[in-house]
C-alpha cells in the first residue's frame, strides 16, 4: 500500500460519514410525509401520481397487503422489461438496429434488473437499443431501487408503531423515494458526469479514422458462413487491415447515475465503468463510488430518526464501517503487492511516483491501484456489481474479498433499503442470541424478540446461503455448468461460485470470463436473483407486521442497550460468523487454493 | 384486487418520468452546456474525425508511443465492443502474453534493459483504456527519440505536455493520453 491511496481511501471514508446525517435525516422528513424544500416543485407531482393511481396518500395498510403491493409492481416491472427486449427490434430510438433479444437472455435481464441485482449477461453497446436502455433498464434502476427503500420504511414503522396494525403504503413509499431522493440525486450526479466526458445524446455510434491502421489475421469463409481450413487442418486465415474504430454513443450519464446511487450497477457498456466514456476522470470515479455507499449509509440515520434514537442508526453504521473499511484495505493490499508469478518476466511491479504498479491487469492506468480496490470493496459490500477493473484478473485474495462481501448477504451497507433490513435482521439474531446467554427474553428497541420473529430473521439469513451453494454445488458438477468456465484449475471454480455469490445476493458484479450468456446460467441465475430478491421481502415485511402489532416494553437495568461498543461487537461478529462459517469450505476450493498455488506452495 | 390500478398506473407515470422526462433533461441540459463533452470529446482534423481524447487507439509502429495492450475482439481498441481479457492471475496464458510483450518491446529497443512498468504489458480492463503511466511513457522516450531521430529532452518535453497529475493533487493517478502525445509527435494539434 502506498500514502496516497491510503489517503485516498480515508477521505472516501471521511466525505461518506459527513453526508450521513444530512441526507439521512432528509429522507426521515420525507419518510414521514414532512414539508422539505423540494415539496413546492415535486409536491404537485407527487399528489397527481396519487390522484390518477386512485389511493389516498394517508390510507395504510397490513403488512401483508404491502407484501402483495411490492411483489405486483416487481412482477409489472418484470414483465415490462422482458417485452420490451423482445420487441425492441420494431421499437424507436434504436439507431444501431439491434435485433430483439433472445428469449432466455431477456428472462434473466428482466428479472436481473427488476430484482435490483443488474446482472448483466449481455453487452450493453452491442445488444440493447437507447429505447430499451431508458425505459427499460433506466426505469427499473429507479423503482427497484425504490422498493427496496419502501420494504425497509415499511420494517422501521414496525419498530416504532405501538400496537398497530398497519405498516404504511406501498405506492406513497416508493413514489417518495423515487421523486425526492433518486431523482434529484440523480440529475446532479448525471450532470456532473457530462460535464466530465460521459457521452449524453441520441445518436448513431461515430466512427473515426484510426492514426495508425491495424493489420489484424481473420479466419476466412467460405459462402455459407463455414470456415475453410488450410493444408494443416487450421482454420485458414486472411490479413485484414482495420483503418477506423467505432465510438459508441448514447443516453450513458443519466444511466450511469442511477445505476451507481440505486445500487444497481447495470452498465451503459459492457464494461461497466471501467469504460471511459462511463467514468472518464478521478473526479467521476470519486463521485461514482461515493454514489454506491451514499444511500445505503444515510438510511443508517433515516433508520436512527424514525425510531426516535439516532445513537441505533450511528451503531449500525459503525458496523458496517469497521466490516468495510479493514477489507477494503486488504483488497487494496493484496492488488498492490502484484503478481509473485510476474517477478521474473522483467516487468516493473513496485509501485512509484512515476506508476502504481501492482496487479494492473484488467484495471485502468487513471484509476491505479487504489481506486480499483475501494470500488471493488465498495460495489460488492452494497449489492451495486458495478465495476471499474475485472474482478476476474484480481490476485487470488483480492478477488476472495468482494466475493466474501457478496456473500456476508449483503449487509455492509448493501442494497439502498434492503441492505439496512437485511442488517437489522442480523441485529434480531443478535440480541437473541445475547438473550440466550443471559437466560432473558430478548428485546430490540423496545419490542420483544420472539419465537416468530427470529423464526423469520433466519429464513432471512439463510436463504441466499442455500441459494448459493445449491447452485455453486449443482453448476459445478454438470457439463452445461463447467463449460462456460474460462479459466483453468482452482479459478475456474471461482467463476462460478463468484457468479452464484453475486446472483443470490442480488450484486450483479462478476468474474467476467464466465461466459454467462447460456441458456443453464441465464435460467438458474435468474431464478437465484429472483428467489434471493423476492423470497426475502415476505418475511422481513411480516417481521414489520408482527413488530408493530405489539406493545412497547419499558427499558429496565436487565435489558442490553444496542447502541454501545459491546452490542457493535456482538452484531460484526454474529455476520462474521454466519459468513465465515458457512462460505470457508467453498472459498477454500476456490481462492484460498489458488493464493497457495500461485505464492508457490500448491 | 385493489392493489392492480396503483401498481400499472403508479408504474407508468413513473415510468415517463425516470425513463422519458429525466435523460431527456439531462440530455437537453448536457447538449446545451457540454456539447463536447457530452458527444464523446471527439478529435477532427480538417473535416473528418480522427479519434476521441477518451478512447485509446493501437499503435505498433516504434515511432509511436504503444497504449496498453488490449483484449477487445476481434481487432484491439475495438470501441464496438470493450472487454478486459478477464484472466485470471494463475492463468498460465497471462504469463505468457507478458512474456510475448516484454520481448516484442525488448527486440524494438535492445539497449533498454530497465523492467517494464507493468500497466504497458498488462491488459486494461476495458480495452479502450487511453491513458499508460509516465513511467511507461519514461521507458518509451529513447526508443521513439531514435526512431524519429529527435532529441530525448524534446520528446520528453511532448510527454511532459501530454501528462495530467492528480485531481485536486489526490484523487487518481497520474497518467500519460497516448493518443494525444502521439499526435503531438506528429506535430496535429488535438482540437
Amino acid at each position: 500500500m502506498n500514502i496516497s491511496g491510503v489517503m485516498q481511501i480515508v477521505i472516501f471514508a471521511i466525505v461518506l460519514t459527513a453526508l450521513v446525517k444530512p441526507l439521512g435525516g432528509f429522507m426521515a422528513r420525507i419518510y414521514q410525509g414532512e414539508r422539505t424544500w423540494l415539496t413546492p416543485v415535486l409536491g404537485p407531482v407527487e399528489r397527481g401520481i396519487y390522484r390518477l393511481c386512485g389511493i389516498d396518500a394517508n390510507a395504510e395498510s397490513t403488512w401483508k397487503r404491502y407484501a402483495l403491493a411490492v411483489l405486483l409492481f416487481n412482477f409489472i416491472g418484470f414483465l415490462a422489461v422482458y417485452v420490451i427486449q423482445l420487441a425492441q427490434g420494431v421499437l424507436p430510438l434504436n439507431p444501431q438496429g439491434f435485433a430483439g433479444v433472445e428469449a432466455k437472455s431477456a428472462f434473466n435481464t428482466a428479472v436481473s434488473f427488476a430484482s435490483n441485482t443488474n446482472w448483466q449477461g449481455y453487452g450493453g453497446e452491442s445488444t440493447m437499443s437507447y429505447f430499451t436502455q431508458m425505459l427499460a433498464l433506466n426505469v427499473q434502476n429507479f423503482v427497484s431501487a425504490a422498493s427496496g427503500m419502501a420494504v425497509l420504511v415499511a420494517l422501521i414503522r414496525g419498530f416504532a408503531r405501538r400496537q398497530a396494525q398497519q405498516i404504511g403504503n406501498f405506492t406513497v413509499d416508493m413514489t417518495r423515494s423515487t421523486l425526492y431522493v433518486l431523482l434529484p440525486l440523480s440529475l446532479i450526479l448525471a450532470l456532473v458526469l457530462v460535464s466530465q466526458g460521459v457521452v449524453q445524446n441520441f445518436s448513431a455510434y461515430q466512427t473515426v479514422d484510426l492514426v495508425e491502421p491495424v493489420t489484424i489475421q481473420t479466419p476466412v469463409q467460405d459462402a455459407s458462413g463455414r470456415p475453410i481450413l488450410d493444408a494443416a487442418g487450421n482454420a485458414a486465415t486472411q490479413a485484414q487491415q482495420i483503418t477506423q474504430q467505432t465510438i459508441p454513443m448514447g443516453p450513458a450519464a443519466s444511466q450511469v447515475a442511477i445505476k451507481q446511487l440505486g445500487t444497481n450497477g447495470g452498465g451503459f457498456f459492457n464494461v461497466n465503468s471501467a469504460h471511459p466514456l462511463e467514468n472518464p476522470t478521478p473526479l467521476t470515479n470519486f463521485l461514482e463510488v461515493l454514489a454506491i455507499l451514499l444511500i445505503p449509509a444515510a438510511l443508517c440515520y433515516t433508520f436512527g430518526r424514525m425510531v426516535k434514537d439516532t445513537r441505533q442508526g450511528w451503531a449500525v453504521y459503525a458496523a458496517m464501517m469497521i466490516i468495510f473499511l479493514p477489507l477494503t484495505f486488504g483488497v487494496f493490499n493484496a492488488e498492490q503487492a502484484g503478481n509473485p508469478r510476474f517477478e521474473t518476466l522483467g516487468v516493473d511491479q513496485v509501485s512509484s511516483v512515476a506508476h502504481s504498479g501492482g496487479n494492473m491487469e484488467g484495471k485502468e492506468v487513471r484509476f491505479g491501484i487504489a481506486n480499483s480496490a475501494l470500488w471493488a470493496s465498495a460495489t460488492t459490500a452494497a449489492s451495486n456489481g458495478s465495476v471499474n477493473s475485472m474482478h476476474d484478473s484480481y490476485t487470488p485474495l483480492g478477488g476472495l474479498v468482494p466475493m466474501w462481501l457478496m456473500q456476508l448477504g449483503e449487509v455492509v451497507f448493501g442494497g439502498t433499503g434492503s441492505g439496512l433490513y437485511g442488517m437489522l435482521m442480523f441485529a434480531i439474531v443478535a440480541v437473541f442470541i445475547a438473550g440466550l446467554m443471559v437466560g432473558r427474553t430478548p428485546e430490540y428497541l423496545g419490542k420483544k424478540i420472539e419465537a416468530y420473529e427470529v423464526k423469520m430473521a433466519s429464513i432471512v439469513l439463510l436463504v441466499p446461503c442455500v441459494v448459493v451453494l445449491v447452485g455453486t454445488a449443482i453448476a459445478s458438477a454438470i457439463p452445461a455448468g463447467t463449460g462456460s468456465v474460462a479459466n483453468p484449475g482452482a479459478h475456474g471454480f471461482s467463476e462460478i461460485l463468484y457468479a452464484f455469490s453475486s446472483a443470490g445476493n442480488n450484486n450483479g458484479s462478476a468474474f467476467g470470463g464466465l461466459s454467462a450468456n447460456t441458456p443453464f446460467y441465464n435460467i438458474a441465475l435468474g431464478v437465484a436473483m429472483w428467489i434471493s430478491r423476492f423470497w426475502l421481502m415476505i418475511p422481513v415485511l411480516a417481521i414489520a407486521g408482527s413488530l408493530a402489532a405489539k406493545r412497547n416494553v419499558a427499558i429496565t437495568a436487565g435489558t442490553l442497550p444496542t447502541h454501545t461498543p459491546l452490542f457493535i461487537a456482538m452484531l460484526i461478529g454474529v455476520v462474521l460468523m454466519i459468513g465465515a462459517l458457512t462460505f470457508l469450505p467453498s472459498l477454500a476450493l476456490g481462492p484460498i487454493v489458488e493464493h497457495l498455488q500461485m505464492i508457490g506452495k500448491g | 384486487m385493489s392493489e392492480l390500478r396503483p401498481a400499472l398506473v403508479s408504474f407508468l407515470l413513473l415510468t415517463v418520468i425516470t425513463g422519458g422526462v429525466y435523460p431527456l433533461v439531462v440530455t437537453g441540459v448536457g447538449q446545451a452546456v457540454f456539447s463536447d463533452a457530452a458527444n464523446g470529446s471527439l478529435i477532427g482534423e480538417g473535416d473528418r474525425l480522427i479519434g476521441s481524447r477518451l478512447i485509446g487507439q493501437p499503435f505498433s509502429d516504434p515511432k509511436y508511443f504503444f497504449g496498453r495492450p488490449s483484449a477487445t475482439a476481434p481487432q484491439p481498441y475495438n470501441g464496438a465492443a470493450s472487454s478486459g481479457s478477464n484472466q485470471g492471475p494463475t492463468n498460465p496464458a497471462l504469463a505468457s502474453a507478458i512474456t510475448d510483450r516484454v520481448a516484442a518491446l525488448r527486440a524494438l529497443d535492445p539497449e533498454n534493459k530497465a523492467p517494464v512498468p507493468i500497466d504497458l504489458v498488462t491488459a486494461s480492463g476495458s480495452g479502450l483504456d487511453p491513458h499508460i503511466s509516465p513511467a511507461a511513457a519514461e521507458y518509451q522516450v529513447p526508443r521513439v527519440a531514435r526512431v524519429r531521430e529527435r532529441p530525448e529532452a524534446e520528446i520528453r518535453a511532448l510527454v511532459e505536455e501530454a501528462t495530467e497529475g492528480r485531481t485536486l493533487g489526490i484523487l487518481g493517478e497520474p497518467r500519460v493520453n497516448v493518443l494525444l502525445l502521439n499526435l503531438a509527435l506528429d506535430g496535429k494539434k488535438a482540437g
